[in-house]
């Protein structure tokens, strides 16, 4: 998915502080680092993915975004990141709280449960659909909130969330030229520049 | 005696070495050695830009022999695990520093050694000691080696206070601290048990008010005594049930007559209370206990530790273990919080593990794995290999 990235670049000021909350092997903050030098810290629980942010000289922390952000004061970040993350949290209406309590915005990727593909899957098999964004079985899986671009949008407005940029992604050529009229049904992945 | 075959990644025999650090050292309490002795040793090659030392700062009753063999003893330095070739803190690739700091009792001076101004032992008259006054003593070492900057300064427990120590005092004289298993400051509870330690230790009749040495006595008692209680506490409830559980050494709790009845527990705690009292001075013990105690990070900056922080310089690796209640893992976590307010580089990992306090020094993977991939990261942007 690295493709996300080149947006949340030019979103992101130079020189800022940024938090990655789930930064995995911390590319995306290597990224920045590069591109836009700034000081990058990344949270993860993942001790294989803490060793590969160290070793790439990633700043991470070991900690659990379940048990809350509240060691982070209010406007401590310029940008607070979350890729592929939000479906596996917790309570995720209160990260996202949490993160523009953070940062003083915040960039958020998730995978649109409402693509056509997942809908298909779970309209003709009758299945909980699994697919190569989401390759798990629904027993055994870190994805527990599934939601839509829709439902995204209308959580937004219900907490008056300023949506700074939207960016829909698809990955055949037929869905990107689609998703700009059906965005719910052609979206893969959304990125959302969110501000309070 | 010196095992047949060394173990692979071994730095192999070595030995210890003696300065008299001739400038004066003022200590925090004012009063000035004007010249002190260290016990010292060092693994691996100082480069030819002397860039790649590394200072390793020991805890409570650690020592200089952090590594390798002697020839007359059979068990390697404290701290082997964890540095040699291949090793975490990787003597191929750096110089390696470790001392026995001032007001210990393996060489350097401290309360054993001669008062030159009465000709006696110093013994409770040892001046009090803060870990600033270790971090100005290794200083002394560091210009006596001629070297410009620690690549890394690393240390676990009071060894962490240290590192954080020189991140504020001297911020262009390291590029990075290890800190593991430590804490800003002690909490009450953590004092209370060094306090528990140290009137075992002075309720001990030849402690004869810290003048033992000169009555030829030695309160071998009170110091085991303290050990005990400090032991306990640097293992976790989890790992003294799966080592020794009710097991009983001696006796039988079904035969009502089978008296006497030694539980495993009981058994190996006295002999590593014994074991401590012949090895470890008692006014050592005292004065360094206190040294814990009074350790503030941030008292001299409006206790904000944020703006402690704000005059360090150097990157941070910051590491905790699960079950250690003496530093607990909260500790370390308000140091990384510090830290990241501060806007300083810091990486943060909580290392599960069943062994308390002590889990610092002993083999664990995710540890290992965590400081070599740090100090390799170290290593290469000394060579200029780093992206």
């Amino acid at each position: 998915m690295s493709q996300d990235y080149n947006f949340i670049s030019d979103w992101v000021k130079p020189q800022s502080k940024v938090l990655d909350l789930g930064c995995g092997d911390g590319s995306l903050l290597a990224d920045l680092q590069r591109q836009r030098g700034i000081l990058g810290y990344g949270l993860e629980i993942d001790p294989q993915s803490i060793n590969q942010c160290i070793s790439k000289g990633i700043n991470v922390i070991e900690q659990d975004l379940n048990k809350g952000l509240t060691n982070f004061a209010d406007d401590s970040f310029d940008t607070v990141v979350m890729t592929q993350a939000l479906q596996a949290m917790r309570y995720p209406h209160l990260v996202l709280d949490e993160m523009l309590r953070i940062g003083q915005q915040c960039i958020i990727t998730f995978p649109n449960f409402g693509y056509w593909r997942t809908r298909a899957y779970l309209n003709f098999r009758g299945r909980m659909p699994v697919t190569k964004q989401l390759a798990y079985q629904w027993y055994d899986t870190p994805n527990i909130h599934f939601f839509t671009y829709k439902d995204f949008e209308s959580l937004c407005y219900e907490r008056q969330i300023e949506v700074v940029h939207r960016e829909c992604l698809a990955e055949s050529f037929v869905d990107r030229k689609l998703k700009a009229i059906w965005p719910n049904l052609f979206t893969q992945t959304a990125v959302y520049h969110l501000s309070r | 005696m010196l095992p047949d075959h060394l173990p692979d990644h071994s730095v192999g025999v070595v030995t210890s070495q003696t300065v008299t650090i001739e400038q004066p050292l003022k200590l925090a309490c004012g009063v000035v050695l004007p010249t002190h002795e260290l016990v010292y040793e060092t693994y691996g090659e100082l480069n030819g830009e002397r860039n790649n030392a590394v200072l390793i700062c020991h805890a409570l009753s650690g020592d200089h022999h952090a590594a390798g063999y002697y020839e007359t003893e059979d068990r390697p330095g404290w701290w082997d695990h964890y540095i040699g070739p291949g090793k975490p803190i990787d003597t191929n690739h750096f110089f390696v520093v470790c001392l026995n700091n001032i007001g210990s009792c393996f060489g350097s001076t401290g309360p054993m050694s001669i008062n030159a101004e009465t000709g006696e032992p110093w013994g409770a008259s040892f001046p009090s000691l803060r870990a600033r006054d270790w971090v100005e003593s290794q200083k002394l070492l560091m210009e006596y080696l001629s070297i410009e900057c620690w690549a890394a300064v690393i240390g676990g427990s009071l060894g962490g206070m240290q590192a954080m120590r020189w991140s504020l005092e001297h911020p262009n004289k390291l590029l990075n601290a290890v800190v593991i298993a430590s804490s800003m400051k002690l909490t009450a509870q953590n004092i209370a048990f060094n306090e528990i330690a140290r009137r075992a230790i002075k309720s001990d009749p030849d402690f004869c008010n810290g003048s033992y040495l000169q009555e030829q006595k030695a309160p071998l008692r009170g110091l085991a005594l303290a050990r005990m209680i400090g032991h306990v506490t640097y293992l976790s409830d989890e790992l003294m049930g799966q080592k020794f559980g009710r097991e009983l050494r001696i006796g039988d709790l079904v035969d009502r007559n089978a008296d006497p009845v030694e539980f495993q527990v009981e058994s190996y705690l006295n002999y590593q209370g014994d074991k401590f009292s012949d090895s470890f001075d008692a006014n050592s013990y005292i004065l360094i206990t206190k040294m814990l105690d009074y350790f503030d990070l941030s008292r001299e900056y409006d206790n904000d530790p944020v703006a402690a922080f704000k005059q360090a310089r150097c990157n941070f690796l910051v590491m905790s273990f699960s079950s250690d209640w003496r530093f607990a893992p909260q500790r370390s976590r308000e140091i990384t919080d510090a830290l990241l307010a501060a806007g300083k580089s810091v990486s943060y990992v909580e290392i599960e593990s069943d062994k308390g306090h002590d889990a610092f020094l002993l083999p664990n993977d995710r540890y290992e794995q965590a400081l070599k991939n740090y100090l390799a990261r170290v290593a290469q942007q000394l060579t200029g290999d780093a992206r």
